[in-house]
């Protein structure tokens, strides 16, 4: 186990720069979970700390150690890759046991430890057979018990579950964050699907462009967004977000249609006049007979518990979740009602949280 | 699903392959016909057609101590060129998948020796092996018999080994970087990850997972040092001093074409033909079938 700080970290390809001056540090024992869209650098963040891609500035340490021009094999990081890149000549044994072989331990000792790794994983009975003859979700352990065996001081995953169907990467995800109760190691997951984010980590880092926009618990993530980037990221649908004028001297906000809504309290009085983007949950909204936000509702798409109804507030497209059975009329406009501890308010021009 | 283009009129299909069916028509089975007729007949002495004999131009062949010898030379040319330009071609191909510094231009310059011909790559080789003015010239001042190809038969065959396996390491090169590339960079990163150093992970991933093209590289090789051999044994050698140098390919040339014995070195050629289908079959049926992974 053991802490990884990453101090500006920059890294450029040419003259483009795809990580721009990260700093992020992480607990010993913690997972933490790299969010964010294919091309944000996040991959590359990882590839960094395990020494496959050279840091063009900064610094990035593990434990005490300063890591920058170590190889790869010293710096105590295991990973798995995204195809599993296991050995395909090898047996299930030889590719747990590869590290151990080039560690130079005698063949009983790697026996040993490559039959209790194996038990750990479920996968006795396929140590004799090559990766070719193994399923995904099966290769997928073996990737994982590969970067076990060498009991590192970091794991790094990239995007381990992506290559696995639904059933098999939901039952995959819960086996890994058990796998690090079990083993207490710091952990590195890249990802671009925000559930597994949610579901894995201790905290998140969001990234954007080879920028972190956020750092913080699931919760802090989800129910606090420092920016429309992460608010619309994170979160199934996304955040809505409207664009509004804040009226403070009326206490409401003023859509572009001319609706208002009237805020009191909340995290609202923090915000200043003037042009703001203003968001909301669609599980938080509800459909009220109160006067609220006038909805003019499009179509609905039915997930079981819950509907979605998309429609336009002011113009503007909006989701609301309703629960999943009754009737419902959805031909004419509805008023919707948003508690102020669900209103979030960002900034028009930077997209940064206000308040 | 019917994938392939069809043509509505049939003619029209038939004129497309036609090219192709003349090429190899007049390239290559008109002249094994005609090495077929050759080689089971006789012309008479003074002339008016050709008289069947059988399998005599055969026996004769197999009799002939000379003819064994050359056999013997052309395995030996084979292994040592196979071995020699494979270990080359591996190594640079290897040096060059590493990416180390200025790799794009060596790649270039490493496949350049393949676009050389024969002929003119053994013109080059004879002059830098020229005892009087080539490498060897100092030495050769101070211990005449340090270097001469002319005379000593063992250094005329290292020389035609040495320049073939020159040219051919560079085709080597080819197919041994192209399946160097195709292994997936993560599995290379895998193992760096997994503690293995560059020339442990060269042994431990890299090869075993270029097995197949190794034994494609060993077939072929093989087979192409029977034919490719003859423009630089008669550039370097003609195949002397004595017959050191008389490889199966130069035999049948010079029996056919300066012996005027065409009977004999057709039924050599059908030999060697014969000898390079076996080799070709029984490596593809037998080794190429082990050293797959997939």
């Amino acid at each position: 186990m053991a802490a990884v700080t990453l101090k500006r970290v920059k890294k450029n390809y040419g003259t483009t720069t795809v990580v721009h001056g990260v700093d992020l540090e992480i607990k010993a024992g913690e997972f933490v979970v790299i969010l964010g869209p294919s091309g944000c650098g996040k991959s590359t963040l990882l590839r960094m700390i395990a020494g496959l891609e050279a840091i063009t500035e900064g610094e990035i340490s593990i434990g005490s150690k300063i890591v920058n021009t170590l190889e790869p094999r010293e710096r105590g990081c295991a990973m798995v890759f995204q195809n599993y890149a296991l050995y395909p000549h090898m047996t299930v044994a030889e590719n747990i046991g590869y590290a151990l072989k080039v560690a130079g331990l005698g063949k009983a000792e790697r026996m040993a430890r490559i039959n209790a790794v194996a038990e750990i994983l479920g996968l006795e009975e396929f140590l004799d057979r090559k990766p070719i003859q193994l399923s995904g979700g099966q290769r997928q352990r073996v990737a994982m018990g590969r970067a076990m065996i060498r009991e590192p001081d970091v794991f790094l995953y990239d995007e381990p579950l992506s290559n696995l169907d639904a059933r098999l990467r939901v039952a995959m995800r819960a086996e890994i964050r058990k796998l690090h109760q079990r083993l207490g190691t710091t952990s590195l997951f890249v990802t671009h699907d925000q559930i597994e984010a949610m579901t894995l980590a201790d905290r998140i880092v969001v990234m954007n462009k080879g920028v972190i926009e956020q750092v913080g618990t699931p919760d802090e993530v989800y129910h606090r967004p420092a920016s429309t980037y992460v608010a619309s990221f994170v979160g199934s649908p996304g955040l809505n977000l409207l664009h509004v004028m804040v009226d403070r001297s009326a206490s409401c906000i003023r859509f572009k249609d001319g609706q208002t809504l009237p805020f009191e309290h909340g995290q609202a009085v923090l915000v200043p006049d003037g042009p703001a983007i203003f968001g909301f949950r669609a599980e938080q909204a509800q459909l009220s007979e109160q006067i609220g936000l006038t909805l003019t509702p499009g179509f609905q798409e039915a997930l079981g518990s819950t509907r979605l109804l998309h429609g336009t507030v002011a113009n503007e497209e909006a989701v609301i979740a309703i629960p999943g059975n009754g009737p419902l009329d959805a031909t004419t406009s509805m008023s919707v009602t948003i508690p102020a501890s669900a209103m979030h308010f960002f900034d028009s021009t930077t997209g940064r949280r206000l308040g | 699903m019917e994938k392939r283009a069809t043509f509505a009129m049939g003619w029209l299909g038939m004129a497309f392959i036609l090219p192709q069916i003349l090429l190899v028509f007049i390239f290559f089975y008109w002249p094994t016909g005609a090495a077929m007729f050759w080689a089971f007949t006789l012309e008479r002495p003074w002339g008016g057609g050709n008289e069947w004999v059988g399998f005599d131009n055969f026996r004769q062949v197999f009799a002939d101590r000379a003819y064994w010898g050359s056999i013997i030379r052309s395995l030996m040319f084979a292994a040592s060129t196979a071995t020699l330009s494979m270990a080359f071609g591996l190594l640079l191909a290897v040096a060059c998948d590493r990416g180390l510094k200025g790799y794009q231009a060596f790649r270039t310059v490493f496949v350049w020796p393949y676009a050389v011909v024969a002929p003119a790559a053994a013109l080059a080789f004879r002059f830098i092996f020229a005892p009087e003015a080539g490498i060897f010239s100092a030495l050769v001042k101070q211990n005449p018999e340090f270097w001469n190809p002319a005379q000593n038969g063992y250094h005329a065959m290292t020389m035609i080994i040495i320049c073939y396996s020159w040219k051919y390491a560079a085709y080597c090169f080819i197919f041994f970087l192209a399946a160097l590339q195709a292994i997936p960079r993560s599995v290379i990163e895998a193992s760096a990850l997994d503690g293995a150093s560059v020339l442990r992970r060269v042994f431990d991933i890299q090869l075993p997972l270029i097995t197949p093209t190794f034994f494609f590289m060993l077939v072929i090789s093989i087979t192409d040092s029977f034919q490719d051999s003859f423009g630089i044994v008669d550039v370097m050698t003609d195949g002397g001093p004595g017959k050191a140098t008389e490889l199966l390919v130069y035999k049948i040339y010079f029996d056919g074409f300066r012996g005027l014995d065409y009977s004999g070195a057709a039924a050599q050629s059908i030999v060697l033909m014969l000898i390079m289908m076996v080799l070709t079959f029984f490596q593809f049926r037998y080794i190429e079938r082990r050293v797959h992974y997939s």
